[in-house]
């Protein structure tokens, strides 16, 4: 867990430190080729593999758990490793329309466009900011002790319940800025385009997975749509898990609107380190988390493929540990507790003075 | 693939199975020649017709079932994953007579110094590569204009590469029977730096020699475009209709030639004219969509649409929410944060990170 380590900095340490970052990015980005290409499509070979399999398993019914999980990882895959990566321009340097951030299309209710403003935008550039980083929380629960404590925030714990099983959906209502309209602060009206795009996007969603899959199944209907259901169900607790092991397990930093004024490069990229966490574990777990197990290094270069992030780990680690920056790494089990506890206890108001929480860091007013 | 394959393949309710991503990106899975709406196509064979400095070569390709088809003088956009996997795409005339959908056709590709499409489809394209296509395109199809009707005598002037369109313009006629016997008289007169450099030379030989009704007219070196040298061959010229491609040079004499007759259609070929990569600002850039060229400012293409009053989309400003991309169709940008350059044309680049160098064309 950190302490307030961060806080010593200078900024020349500051500078030094963005323009090693700045190399790491540089090197890699220069190295992209074949290597990268050929993963990426091998990824999306096997997820339609996958898909198709767990869609003609459904025709029988003993094979029924083997369907389900056929087509959960396919969907899980094409969410995280192809989906989440590809919009992130990860791939655009390929030329290659199928993985381009401007035409990519998940299978999940969300819109690609507007997942990209909340995510890629106002998530990336903010990360971590208490007011701005809309994904604190999803305006939902309480992640924060700096956000205020209100009686609406004992239900924390059942709000993530919830949000975990219906990810999705949450994700695509999150840019309606809800709890904004609630509060006055957005109009319906701005809310009329978006909410046009997220009803369609529904709509072939539901139709596929809900109506037309299991009608051609005939009548194992109700069996099929029970998978189906069951592997969204699947693809959304696995993904808010990981997403929230990626912002939320303790020592994880965040920040005030005003320190983050006028930030330097350096700065910018230590606001990423300090406001993320990875996941230690298998290639495999890497691989189904769309290596956002390395969120650390995802937040400092959220365009490089992600395959990279495992190569460049070993250099930013060894550069956090020359600054004496923390470095936020856990097993899945561990960061996934150290989470809910913080759920449940942000459910209750904070009691204990801010200096002497060891649960949340929050950055100091730089030296400037 | 039949018809009706192509059919089901394009309906609907495959399309609603198969969302959000559309049932090419599973085909693409199994055979990269089946495709529902995509064009691509296989190279069947690859002639080469010059050698040289700037080799010339014909690929043949075998399209998917996708493809519609061309008309005499259209061009077809091809991309190619070079080395590096990156793909890229380029537009060529197609050489060959008028295909049907689906039918074989040909494209001639000069190796240009710059060319990093043309230079690997004549030096390292196979028989069996895929390339990615787009539909034909493009008006410089054999067409009377509405003055004449019928009937007409046909004149075609190209110079150097432009000779592909109106090959194909040529190689139609014939097929579809042209003999002359319709009082049709084609001339065709053509402009190379050299007998080495002539594309096509044994085939227009024999339709010169040929009793049809065409005239061959073969001009190398210094002997360039006049008009007083065309009014020679064909008095008339102005009212002639008439295909003219070539190197932008030629071209401006022969439209001056004709001044504001009708009876002249152009197809022009532009050769790629980027300057070396410098660090200070020089040149101009243009917003192609708004229509305004300025001096370069060596800022960001994003500040300098703002500072010409245009409100480009852009989230982060720093290069990593991709809100910002536009097409660059020309020129060269240089990344500001990793200083690296880039001069393909139409490329994606975010504006909030990209600055010119040199003269730069944005879709903006
Ligand atoms: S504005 Fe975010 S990448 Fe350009």
């Amino acid at each position: 867990m950190t302490t307030d380590t961060h806080t010593r900095m200078s900024d020349e340490q500051l500078e030094k430190f963005g323009e090693e970052m700045d190399a790491i990015r540089q090197r890699v980005i220069a190295d992209l080729g074949e290597a990268d290409a050929t993963y990426i499509r091998g990824i999306v070979k096997k997820q339609r593999q996958l898909e198709v399999a767990g869609r003609a398993l459904m025709y029988l019914p003993p094979a029924w758990p083997l369907a389900v999980a056929s087509l959960s990882v396919s969907k899980i895959l094409d969410n995280m490793e192809i989906g989440h990566n590809v919009m992130h321009g990860q791939y655009d340097w390929m030329g290659d329309p199928g993985l381009n951030s401007r035409m990519y299309e998940w299978d999940n209710v969300c819109p690609s466009s507007q997942w990209k403003y909340s995510h890629n935008y106002i998530h990336h550039t903010f990360t971590n900011v208490l007011g701005k980083d809309r994904d604190i929380g999803y305006g939902i629960l309480r992640m924060d002790e700096d956000q205020k404590w209100h009686p609406y925030y004992l239900g924390n714990p059942v709000y993530a319940f919830l949000l975990m099983v219906f990810f999705e959906w949450g994700v695509a209502m999150h840019d309606l800025e809800v709890e904004n309209l609630v509060a006055g602060k957005r109009s319906i009206s701005e809310n009329k385009a978006l909410h046009a795009g997220i009803m369609k996007k529904v709509k072939t969603q539901a139709l596929k997975d809900y109506l037309l899959f299991p009608a051609l199944t005939g009548p194992l209907f109700p069996l099929t749509l029970a998978g189906n259901a069951t592997a969204n169900l699947v693809r959304n607790v696995w993904a808010f898990n990981i997403i929230f092991c990626g912002h939320f397990p303790a020592g994880v930093a965040t920040f005030s609107e005003e320190e983050c004024e006028d930030e330097s490069r350096g700065h910018w990229y230590y606001r990423q380190l300090l406001g993320s966490a990875n996941i230690s574990g298998s290639k495999l777990l890497h691989l189904m988390s769309g290596n956002l197990s390395h969120q650390i290094e995802h937040h400092l270069f959220p365009d490089i493929p992600a395959r990279r992030y495992p190569e460049i780990a070993e250099e930013v680690r060894e550069i956090c540990e020359r600054y004496g920056i923390a470095y936020n790494t856990g097993p899945l089990h561990r960061q996934l507790g150290s989470v809910a506890k913080k759920i449940c206890k942000m459910a209750l108001p904070t009691r204990r003075s801010k200096a002497t929480d060891p649960g949340t860091v929050v950055d100091h007013k730089l030296a400037a | 693939m039949t018809p009706l394959a192509q059919r089901v393949l394009s309906s609907k309710l495959l399309g609603a199975l198969t969302a959000p991503h559309g049932v090419d990106r599973y085909l693409e899975q199994i055979n990269p020649m089946w495709a529902a709406t995509e064009v691509r196509a296989r190279v069947v064979e690859v002639v080469r017709e010059t050698s040289g400095e700037h080799p010339v070569a014909t690929v043949r390709l075998q399209p998917t079932t996708t493809w519609r088809g061309h008309r005499a003088g259209q061009y077809v956009q091809v991309g190619v994953e070079v080395p590096g996997a990156r793909r890229t795409t380029r537009c060529f005339s197609i050489s060959s007579a008028e295909s049907g959908p689906g039918e074989e056709f040909t494209i001639t590709v000069r190796a240009h110094a710059e060319g990093l499409v043309s230079k690997f489809l004549v030096h390292d394209a196979e028989p069996g590569l895929t390339v990615h296509l787009s539909q034909a395109e493009g008006a410089f199809t054999l067409s009377e204009s509405p003055a004449t009707p019928t009937n007409n005598r046909l004149l075609y002037v190209t110079g150097g590469s432009g000779i592909t369109p109106a090959m194909s313009h040529l190689r139609t006629l014939l097929r579809d029977g042209y003999d002359g016997r319709a009082n049709r008289k084609v001339t065709f007169v053509h402009y190379a730096r050299s007998p080495e450099d002539q594309i096509f030379a044994e085939e227009l030989q024999r339709i010169a020699w040929a009793d049809n009704d065409v005239s061959v007219h073969l001009r190398y070196g210094d002997d360039v475009f006049t008009e007083a040298a065309l009014r020679r061959l064909v008095p008339d010229f102005r009212q002639t209709d008439t295909w003219a491609c070539g190197p932008a040079p030629m071209m401006d004499l022969v439209r001056e030639a004709y001044g504001d007759s009708p009876r002249l259609r152009t197809e022009f070929f532009k050769l790629s004219t980027r300057p070396a990569g410098t660090e200070t600002a020089e040149g101009e850039v243009t917003f192609a969509r708004e229509g305004s060229t300025a001096a370069n400012t060596g800022e960001s293409l994003l500040e300098q649409a703002e500072a010409r009053g245009l409100t480009p989309e852009f989230g982060c400003r720093m290069g990593i929410c991709f809100s910002c991309v536009s097409r660059k169709t020309e020129g060269t940008v240089r990344n500001v944060l990793t200083g690296e350059e880039s001069s393909l044309p139409d490329e994606e680049v975010r504006i909030c990170v990209s600055a010119p160098v040199g003269d730069c064309v944005v879709d903006l």
